[in-house]
Formats: C-alpha cells, structure tokens, sequence
C-alpha cells in the first residue's frame, strides 16, 4: 500500500504529529514499507473467526463505585509545565 | 565470591551471612558502573546516594537477623517503571524531565521485599525497538562487542546484568524486549503471562501486549524476583486473580517425560547456522536430562509480525496520546494555540520510530481502515492463539531460538524497519498469544551469545524455570562474564 504525501499530512494531523518537510519522503516510504509488510494478513483465512482483544478473553473488572483515592492535586501540578491556582495553563481554545 | 557473576542466591547468602554487608554489596556494584558504564551507557540514572541510604537500612535488617532472601540486594529498573522521587524518562526527550510521583507496583513490592535501586536502565524510546537504539539517551552497547546492539527493548538491563553492573534489573516485553536482549548478553530473561505481573506505574506502549519480567544470571534468580512481584493488583484492570506459586520449591523437580515441542516453522533457513548448532546442542542437554523433543508445527507462525506491527501501533497511537503537553513531560515554547501545543510538543518529545509506529496506529484505526486492519489483526491473532492451544494439548512446552541471529551492527538496520522488526520472529507470538516464555544463555556463535527460548502454557512459569533452572545445573553458560568486563 503505497501512501502519498497527502495520506502522511493527514495521518500526522490526526496524530497531532508535525514532521519536518524534509523528513517527509522518509516516512513515507518507511511507512508504506510497513503497510505493504501488514498486507500479508489480507491472504488469511479468518472469516468467522473471533477476534481476540485479551489473550485470556478476559472482561474488564469493575468494583464498587466508592471514593479510594485522596486529592493530591498539588502534588501532581509540580510536575506540570504551566499551573495557575489548580488549572492547567493552555493557550486560548475559545475565542 | 565474584561479584561480577554472583547469582542472587549466593549474594544473599553472603549477606545473611554477614560475610559482607548491603553497603559493601552497593559500593562494589556502584564502582563497576561508574568505571564499565561509560563503555555501555546502559543506565540513564545512578541513584547512588539513594541506594547507599537504602543499603543501609537494609543492614540494620539483616543485624537483627531478620529480612528475607531480597533484604539488601542492589538491582536496577528499567526506565519504564515509575519510581518514586526518581527520573523516569522511559529512553525518551518527552520525558526528559518526568520525576515520578509514584512507585509502579512491581517496584514497590520489591522494595517492600529489602531491594536497593541502584539506578534507571537505558531502554528504546517507549520500548519501541529491538537493539537500544532509539533511546533519547543514546544507544547501549553489546558488553560482548561494542560495536554490536545488546538487543531492545530491554538493551539497557540486559546489557548492565550480563556485565555485571547490578545482579538483576527489570524489564518489560511486549514483542520479545526481555527475551531478546537476554539471548544477545548471554542472561536469563523471563516474560511472565500476561496479567501475571501488575502494570500499574509501567508506563504504557501496547495494553494488551506489555508485561513486566526480570533479567537476570540465572532461572532460580528468575523465581526470586517474581516471586515478589507477582500477584493480582486492584490498580491495574488486567491483572489476574490466580494464587502466586512458590517457584523457588519446583525448581528442582526431575525432567523425565517432560514433551518439549519443537516448532518446525522455527528451525528454518532464517536461523544462523551458529545460533541453529547451539540451540541444537542446548536440546540435546536437555533430552540428557530426560526430556522427549516431538516434531510440532505452528501454522500462523508467519502472521505473527504482520499482525503484531497493527496491533502494537495502534495501541501505542492511543497510549501516546496523552503526552501533550499539557500535564506533564515536554513542553514546546510558545505555542500560539492549542493546535500546535500539541504538535509541536509531540514532534519535539517523541523520535522518529515512535512517530512512525503513531501513524502507522493511527492509519490501523482511522474510519474506514480500523476494519481491514485493526479487527483482522485481532482476528489472526485469535488463529495463533489457537496454534499455541492446540500445541500445548500434545506437549508441555515449546523451544526454539529466542532470536534468528546473533548481535547485529550498531547502525546496521535502522534504515530498514522491517528487518529489524524480523529480530523478534520467535518471540511476538508469545505476547500475541498472553503466554510467558523464558530465553536462557544455551551457548556461543563466533563469541557472540545465544538464546534458547522456551515457552510455555499460560501460568507456567514454575515449569519454565524448573526447566531453566536443571538446564542451568548442567551447563555454565549463565555464569559467563564479557572479557572486557572483568
């Protein structure tokens, strides 16, 4: 599976990923390298076959819904890069 | 006593003993990392004060004649592990500044167990790789041969062990990043079945596939460490309500009628002829030993990569999601707005093989793909698991080489993904399936060590290490110590 240069820009973009112009054919060759790899799956014989998200089909556990966790927010703002009374200092969303 | 090559067993021996104290232990071992490291840069982080101060409290233990068999023992994480107060980068610049606020789970159950950190193992960027090169923090080298890859994910604990710079480290496997780096530094290395080990504080590459284990000298050293870090954890989703056996009280038992399976989809031309002759060879000791090899065939061998490369990056393209600059790790400089916060941030923070494996995720999982790749995958992988279920149905466990080839050249495939991602052919299968599998030191090729792996049914480890540990009796090949680092 060959992918353009517009396949790239729009797969970065989702990703929320910017590559270097220069950079760009590399990754799209590496890239369509791999699809062209993945595509060996296409020849296997699956129809009707379930497909396997755990390998022990194991189901998410649940337990009660009560408090166990104390607040340490300001413990775990000291780590952030912009903080301001508790929130966490973006640039503007909304205009 | 050599330190260099000691096994835990002896080492806490010696300290019960009181033939030599935690803090003499540490500093022996602190000492060869700071004259033998430079050569490898397998740890990111030395801890030295933290682990003196540790080794201490440990010694207070042992004088009162209490502690158990980890009380004082130095060994090192690999950076993925969250630990508490410490640099965490997980091989990454995203990450750079990341000192965790938490202890993951394993690693709080082996301090709780009398363990001294003796630093942060160097690693792949988000354990994305198999030879340690695309760390942030520079590439480890081969402590058999510098200008050689000691293996990835992993590189960084396998390389410090198999040099002797701690007696043990952790690590995680997701595609073979234990298995793999053990069997290129001659050390034992364990992946445990998946949900066996919690994941809480592991930093997170493939949910479904990433599990922690150990790397270390020996099988019975193996036992050790997992014994204390198994067991359910209420913190982490996945983790498995399944009692913890004592694995240290079967290591002895006698191999007669043991059925080994041997893959013929793994003993094929893409296997070195040196790495071939030694795992060979290494089944015969095991045959001595009273164990019947049988001829066993799994047919989806093939698909294992293809299926892994969709699975894995898609997974990580939703783990790596939340470094945005945001909470936590890098940051870009002035963005303008929230749109290039996040890209630039993450175009910064992250390497080129993590991006790659993002996009090829996000590709996967995309409208109007998530169907033709994700789901099939999903579904191949079913058909292995299969082949692995109708297998051990017949035989009890299944052997093979950990990896087609001996150590390759710094450099050698980092232009070319898909041969690099072929180093892990005999391993990913494993992860796919949830099965644990052990890769033991069986021997050289042209000096460089090589890997026998042997894989087992789910919650097996106490055979695996049986097996291991009366492979390990009969042969010296886990007590081997690189020249250039005695």
């Amino acid at each position: 599976m060959a992918l353009a240069r517009a396949d790239i820009d729009n797969i970065a973009h989702l990703a929320r990923l910017e590559l270097d112009p220069a950079d760009v054919p590399a990754y799209t060759r590496h890239l369509s390298a791999i699809l062209a790899f993945v595509e060996q799956l296409d020849a296997a014989a699956t129809a009707g076959v379930t497909p396997m998200a755990h390998p022990l089909d194991a189901v998410q556990r649940l337990r009660a819904d009560a408090v166990t966790e104390s607040n340490q927010r300001a413990r775990f703002q000291a780590l952030a890069p912009a903080v301001e009374d508790g929130l966490y200092l973006v640039p503007k969303v909304i205009d | 006593m050599e330190i260099a090559t000691a096994t835990l067993a002896e080492l806490a021996a010696a300290l019960h003993a009181r033939e030599l104290s935690s803090v003499e232990l540490t500093r022996a071992y602190l000492e060869r990392i700071a004259r033998l490291d430079p050569d490898l840069n397998s740890f990111i982080t030395v801890t030295a004060e933290l682990a003196l101060d540790q080794a201490q409290a440990a010694d207070a233990v042992l004088a009162r004649g209490e502690g158990g068999p980890l009380t004082g023992i130095p060994l090192a994480h690999k950076d993925i592990f969250c630990t508490d107060g410490v640099l965490t980068s997980c091989g990454s610049r995203m990450l750079a500044n990341f000192v965790a606020p938490y202890d993951a789970t394993a690693v709080a159950r082996l301090r709780a167990a009398g363990t001294v950190l003796l630093g942060k193992t160097n690693m792949d960027e988000f354990a994305m790789g198999s030879s340690n090169e695309t760390s942030h923090f520079g590439p480890v080298r081969n402590p058999w041969d510098p200008t050689r890859v000691p293996g990835g994910s992993s590189g960084g604990s396998a390389a410090a062990v198999a040099a002797g710079l701690a007696p043990a480290a952790t690590a995680t496997d997701t595609g073979g990043s234990i298995r793999q780096p053990a069997a290129l530094c001659g050390v034992t290395g364990l992946k445990p079945t998946y949900g066996r080990v919690s994941r809480y504080g592991m930093i997170a590459f493939a949910s479904s596939l990433d599990q922690a284990g150990t790397l270390t000298r020996s099988a019975e050293d193996a036992a050790l460490l997992l014994g204390a870090m198994a067991g359910f954890d209420p913190r982490d989703s996945t983790s498995v309500d399944v009692p913890v056996p004592d694995y240290a009280a079967t290591l002895g038992a006698d191999l007669a009628g043991l059925r080994i399976g041997l893959p013929r989809e793994y003993f094929g031309d893409g296997v070195e002829p040196g790495v071939a002759a030694a795992v060979e060879a290494a089944l015969d000791q095991l045959r001595a030993l009273g164990a019947e090899t049988v001829a066993i065939s799994l047919p989806n061998s093939h698909l294992a990569v293809p299926a892994y490369y969709v699975i894995a990056p898609a997974e990580c393209s939703s783990n790596l999601a939340r470094f945005d600059g945001v909470r936590y790790g890098h940051r870009c400089a002035d963005p303008r707005d929230l749109e290039e916060l996040y890209k630039r941030s993450r175009s910064e923070g992250f390497g080129s093989e993590v991006k790659r494996r993002i996009m090829i995720g996000t590709y996967a999982l995309s409208a109007g793909y998530y169907d033709a790749y994700y789901l099939k995958a999903q579904r191949v992988r079913r058909l292995i698991g299969d082949d692995f279920r109708r297998a051990f149905a017949t035989v009890d466990l299944i052997a093979g080489p950990t990896a087609p080839t001996t150590a390759f050249a710094l450099g050698e495939r980092l232009d070319d993904p898909i041969t690099m991602y072929l180093s892990d052919i005999f391993t990913i299968a494993a992860n796919l399936a949830g099965l644990p599998g052990v890769s033991l030191p069986a021997g050289f090729a042209a000096g460089l060590p090589v890997g026998l792996q042997l894989l087992g049914d789910h919650f097996s480890e106490a055979r695996l290490l049986n097996v291991g540990h009366r492979f390990q009796q009969a042969t010296d090949w886990h007590r081997q110590l690189p020249p250039a680092c005695v």
